[in-house]
């Protein structure tokens, strides 16, 4: 049975502005031990899923659809019983380790709370527990600087830091929301390096969010390619790089920078996300896809099975995608696109998607 | 810590010097003096009194021999106005009276301006956020000179429930409608400071990630919300608890407290420079010795702050 099976969730806030669907009838599942990877660029969605899933939304958000964690219904739970699944039996790590964590409290109580609070230990116990834990996620000289507040860590120790916390009661899941985006790039190797390790070490199932292809080429066996709340495209880490069968996840793919590359323009993805106050009626991708047909503004496309354990959610013939067949030419549509926005020039969250997924290159191995 | 402590007390002995020759000079520049009255003295004897009190020197000599007075003597000089009081008695007087209605009244309006707009932020859009904000709104629209009429009215004419002046040391009814009048219209900007900065912290990303580690809500705010919260609020209290303590001239005048808000006034329009400088130099040691309590409760909150 899997862990964790989230059926047709959704995502809504309520804005002045409107409603914003950031979120929208996701199916997603993930099996004891395994990791998952949730691409997107920002705005896709993939962190509110996450939050939603651990009760964390803001104010005014909801969510809808179901959620549940070793068959137990989670989403929307009360919060006495979220309170015993968080942190015990699913934990989260944060994208910028220096904000996440509580600056105004030393290291030892941050993280000795959890033990009391949960576990019931006492304080000197608990401290202890996490001077272990500290040591597993390999800070060096743990026992005196458990003491420390996070100011006085770097960011890789702080994210350090933040993992250990995370693991304390050797939770089943693991929510790493964009767990490398605000460190350095040799310092983002190691935290992955580490993520593998102790994964495999306490045998847990794993969620990771991300920009960054590379980081979910090295460490996921399954991804899911989100795009405008939606999910576009899942499969296995291999295939799914190998033969991208969605035009969002092509061009996400081809938007990385390689270092044998000639020439000096980055390839981008024209145009720029949708605004998920107002969707558009069709795909929302269409704007931005030269693979798009007619019936792609208006209809959405579902998510099917194509193959084993594969699924996209595409009008455009497979055989087409797979081939390159485009129906419109990029340069077209980047003038079609220019013309409707007040000629930008890059779109922003183009480059944002492009670059960022760029930083490690593990990604050319499987080209 | 200690060693930041004792900088920054050796840095106050200069700045009240300062402070000293300023207010000095400014007030030996504004128009008439003590003895200016309707009816022109005599310059004979007008002449005798100058003499007296040392106003025929130059001013240099007079700042050098007041400010001697208190170093060698802690003397603060004799009241111009009231000759047979001198300023020591005048502030022993008074301040005592002040302080107990000023520290009342910030205690009070700290708990419950605190108390208001944690409930506010944490009920944020709710209707207790509406309540805590108008109410707050309303006690800052109501200055003291308009409350204490009011409760006058309310407590002494219509229910004869409380004295309407007077002041006692050992009967708390005395206390209660200066406490009330002193410290409604800081109540409110108290909560309204601590709600936004509350509602601030209860966005940032560490209280998701404490909310993520299973807490009851209850001890999020207590344990990781809280503290941070009260930073703004404490620089905010550290001027406030000064001009509380040293008293309102509307608070002394409406409810004959006989502080030393009142009689800082008095000097004032007087040219009482003795009790003028008196009162002046107290408020300016307070303020000095309140910056730095709040300096240090900063860097108690705040581990990134280290002097």
């Amino acid at each position: 049975m899997a862990l964790l099976e989230i059926d047709n969730l959704s995502v809504r806030f309520a804005t002045n502005d409107g409603e914003v669907q950031a979120v929208n009838q996701v199916n997603l599942s993930v099996d004891p031990g395994e990791t998952l990877g949730i691409v997107g660029e920002s705005g896709s969605g993939k962190s509110q899923l996450s939050f939603a899933l651990m009760g964390l939304l803001a104010k005014n958000g909801r969510a809808s659809g179901s959620v549940r964690f070793d068959g137990q219904e989670i989403l929307n739970a009360p919060p006495k019983v979220l309170n015993r699944i968080r942190a015990e039996k699913i934990a989260m790590i944060f994208q910028d380790p220096m904000t996440s964590l509580n600056p105004y409290m030393r290291v030892s109580d941050q993280m000795a709370e959890v033990l009391t609070l949960h576990k019931g230990m006492s304080k000197r116990q608990a401290v202890a527990e996490a001077v272990r834990m500290l040591e597993a996620v390999k800070i060096p000289d743990a026992k005196g600087r458990v003491r420390l507040y996070p100011h006085e860590f770097s960011g890789g120790m702080r994210q350090r830091v933040m993992i250990a916390m995370a693991l304390l009661c050797r939770p089943q899941l693991l929510i790493a929301d964009e767990p490398t985006t605000a460190l350095d790039v040799t310092v983002q190797a190691q935290i992955m390096t580490l993520l593998a390790d102790l994964q495999r070490e306490f045998g847990m199932a794993m969620i990771l969010i991300t920009h960054d292809l590379g980081v979910v080429a090295g460490s996921c066996e399954r991804v899911a390619v989100m795009y405008g709340g939606r999910i576009r495209e899942t499969g296995p880490v291999g295939p799914l790089f190998a033969e991208p069968a969605h035009p969002y996840t092509q061009g996400l793919l081809h938007a990385i920078p390689r270092i044998d590359q000639q020439g000096e323009e980055l390839a981008a993805i024209p145009g720029s996300p949708p605004n998920m106050t107002h969707p558009p009626a069709g795909c929302a991708f269409a704007p931005r896809c030269p693979y798009r047909r007619e019936r792609c503004d208006d209809q959405r496309p579902p998510l099917e099975g194509f193959a084993p354990d594969r699924a996209r959610a595409c009008f455009a013939p497979l055989a087409d995608v797979l081939a390159g067949r485009e129906t419109v030419r990029v340069a077209d549509l980047d003038a079609a696109l220019g013309d409707q926005q007040d000629d930008q020039p890059m779109p922003e969250a183009a480059i944002a998607g492009a670059g960022m997924a760029g930083a490690p290159s593990k990604v050319d191995t499987h080209d | 810590m200690f060693a930041y402590i004792m900088r920054r007390l050796a840095v106050a002995v200069p700045t009240l010097l300062l402070l000293i020759v300023f207010s000095f000079i400014l007030m030996h520049l504004a128009p008439g003096g003590p003895f200016t009255q309707e009816r022109e003295l005599p310059p004979q004897v007008l002449a005798n009194l100058n003499a007296k009190y040392g106003l025929d020197d130059p001013l240099w000599k007079q700042i050098i021999n007041y400010i001697w007075g208190i170093v060698a003597h802690f003397d603060f000089g004799p009241s111009f106005v009231y000759p047979d009081r001198s300023v020591n008695e005048l502030i022993a007087a008074g301040f005592p009276v002040t302080l107990t209605y000023g520290s009342l009244a910030f205690v009070a309006a700290v708990a419950m301006g605190v108390g208001l707009g944690v409930v506010a932020a944490i009920w944020h859009n709710s209707f207790l956020d509406y309540l805590a904000v108008g109410i707050s709104i309303g006690a800052q629209v109501l200055p003291n000179f308009v409350m204490a009429p009011i409760l006058v009215l309310i407590f002494t004419l219509w229910y004869g429930l409380l004295p309407g002046g007077g002041w006692s040391f050992y009967d708390p009814s005395f206390w209660i409608m200066p406490v009330i009048a002193l410290g409604t219209s800081y109540m409110a900007s108290i909560a309204r400071i601590t709600r936004s900065a509350m509602l601030e912290v209860l966005g940032s990303n560490h209280i998701r990630t404490a909310r993520a580690k299973g807490m009851p809500e209850h001890r999020v705010i207590l344990r990781h919300a809280l503290k941070p919260a009260m930073l703004p609020v404490i620089s905010y209290l550290g001027p406030v608890f000064v001009s509380m303590i040293t008293g309102s001239v509307v608070i002394d005048i409406y409810f004959s407290t006989g502080g030393i808000g009142k009689a800082f006034v008095d000097s004032a329009l007087n040219r009482d420079y003795a009790v003028m400088m008196g009162v002046t130099i107290l408020v300016g040691a307070l303020t000095i010795l309140f910056n730095l309590i709040v300096d240090v409760l900063y860097a108690w909150i705040d581990p990134k702050i280290r002097y």
